[in-house]
């Protein structure tokens, strides 16, 4: 079995003005395609081989830096375009608004948590919003790691991602990192997310 | 002691078509500039605040080291640039690099494999190690040779920001394209200055 890049469940133009179609496009078919086929080219003939994304990302310390990287920048991919809807989805409600209330104290101090570690990730990688012993809470990682390795300094299920390498906003944005994390709230598919802290 | 940004030696549009001035212009205007002003806001207050930047790559660490090793990185990668110049190791360098890879060919294979696979942000180097021997490096983020005991003499730039607004994803073109700007006379006169 080799992993399959997912087809987007929007066009390519659906996120503008806050992400435009050529950093779409690229970012989906190239960055997110690239990872996709090193991975499956990592993994032929070894060990992992046939198991899921999620068993292989929990034993990254074991594992190559070739499965590592790649098997963490599909995973990763992944998670981004779901949480991603055109226009954003209300806010969260529910059982994820508890959640972040508890953890948080309110839906801003969330945003005000995760901005900072996002605009703050030195160099490439990635912040998260994540389900640590069954609390709530913000993180980043470099490169393509992410919370569902044993390596990660805050272990625990991703709920939600940003991608703060430069390709994820350098057409549009170039060295204004912030501005991108700003519109990023534009798009979150809370239902999306509230989906992942359920599943 | 406050840093400053240096002033690049040749025009923002003298590179192109290898590197656009709109790629020079953020780079050197934006990025080189945000770490000049955020060392000099860091190191206030702090040991570091008369620190020369090679004290401050040697002994720092967090944010003060990101931002100094970066200023010194970028600076020491655009001034080996020139429209107009010696595209090839001539002289005691080139026979150092025959001596230590055998060939300019390989040389140049090996150091476009190190800049192609650093994963994530970081820099490719040729250095010269403790020992006098040429040396190809990786480093990640700020990573400097110079906290490692090695002395750089060239370096590549691979944070997406150096090319993704010239070649999106393709690192490996902008690798060959960088090599076209490169000045080899300025690489030489590193090497002999270092060497003597």
């Amino acid at each position: 079995m080799s992993f399959e890049l997912p087809k987007l469940p929007y066009a390519y133009t659906a996120l503008e003005p806050y992400i435009d179609a050529r950093t779409m496009e690229i970012h989906h078919t190239k960055h997110h395609g690239g990872y996709t086929a090193n991975l499956n080219n990592a993994l032929q003939g070894s060990a992992w081989e046939g198991r899921s994304i999620e068993e292989i990302l929990q034993s990254a310390g074991a594992i190559s830096p070739a499965v590592r990287n790649n098997g963490g920048g599909f995973y990763n991919h992944n998670l981004y375009w779901e949480i991603l809807t055109p226009g954003g989805s209300r806010e969260p409600e529910g059982v994820l608004l508890d959640a972040i209330r508890e953890s948080f104290g309110s839906v801003a101090a969330l945003k005000e948590a995760f901005t900072k570690a996002a605009v703050t990730r030195f160099g490439s990688g990635w912040a998260w919003l994540l389900l640590h012993d069954n609390k709530l809470v913000v993180s980043s990682t470099p490169n393509q790691d992410n919370p569902l390795m044993d390596v990660a300094e805050v272990k625990g299920k991703p709920i939600l991602g940003i991608d703060v390498w430069e390709h994820a906003y350098y057409l549009n944005y170039q060295n204004r990192r912030p501005d991108y994390v700003e519109a990023f709230w534009n798009l979150i598919n809370w239902d999306e997310v509230a989906g992942k802290l359920k599943g | 002691m406050a840093f400053s940004l240096p002033a690049l030696p040749y025009a923002m549009d003298a590179l192109e078509p290898y590197i656009s001035a709109a790629t020079l212009g953020f780079h050197h205007g934006k990025h080189h500039q945000a770490y000049v002003n955020n060392v000099n806001n860091l190191i206030q207050g702090t040991p570091f605040e008369q620190a020369t930047l090679e004290e401050i790559i040697l002994k720092s660490d967090g944010g003060i080291f990101n931002n100094g090793a970066q200023v010194f990185n970028h600076t020491f990668y655009f001034e080996q640039f020139s429209p107009e110049g010696c595209r090839e190791p001539k002289g005691a360098l080139k026979e150092a690099i025959e001596r230590d890879f055998g060939s300019t060919e390989e040389f140049t294979a090996q150091f476009n494999k190190a800049a192609a696979t650093l994963f994530g942000s970081g820099w490719a180097w040729l250095v010269i190690n403790p020992e006098g021997k040429l040396e190809i490096v990786q480093t990640s983020n700020a990573g400097c040779p110079l906290r490692d005991g090695k002395k750089p003499l060239l370096t590549c730039d691979v944070w997406e920001h150096a090319y993704y607004l010239d070649k999106q994803n393709l690192r490996p073109r902008y690798i060959e394209d960088f090599w076209k700007v490169i000045d080899w006379k300025i690489i030489s006169e590193r090497y002999d200055t270092l060497i003597k």
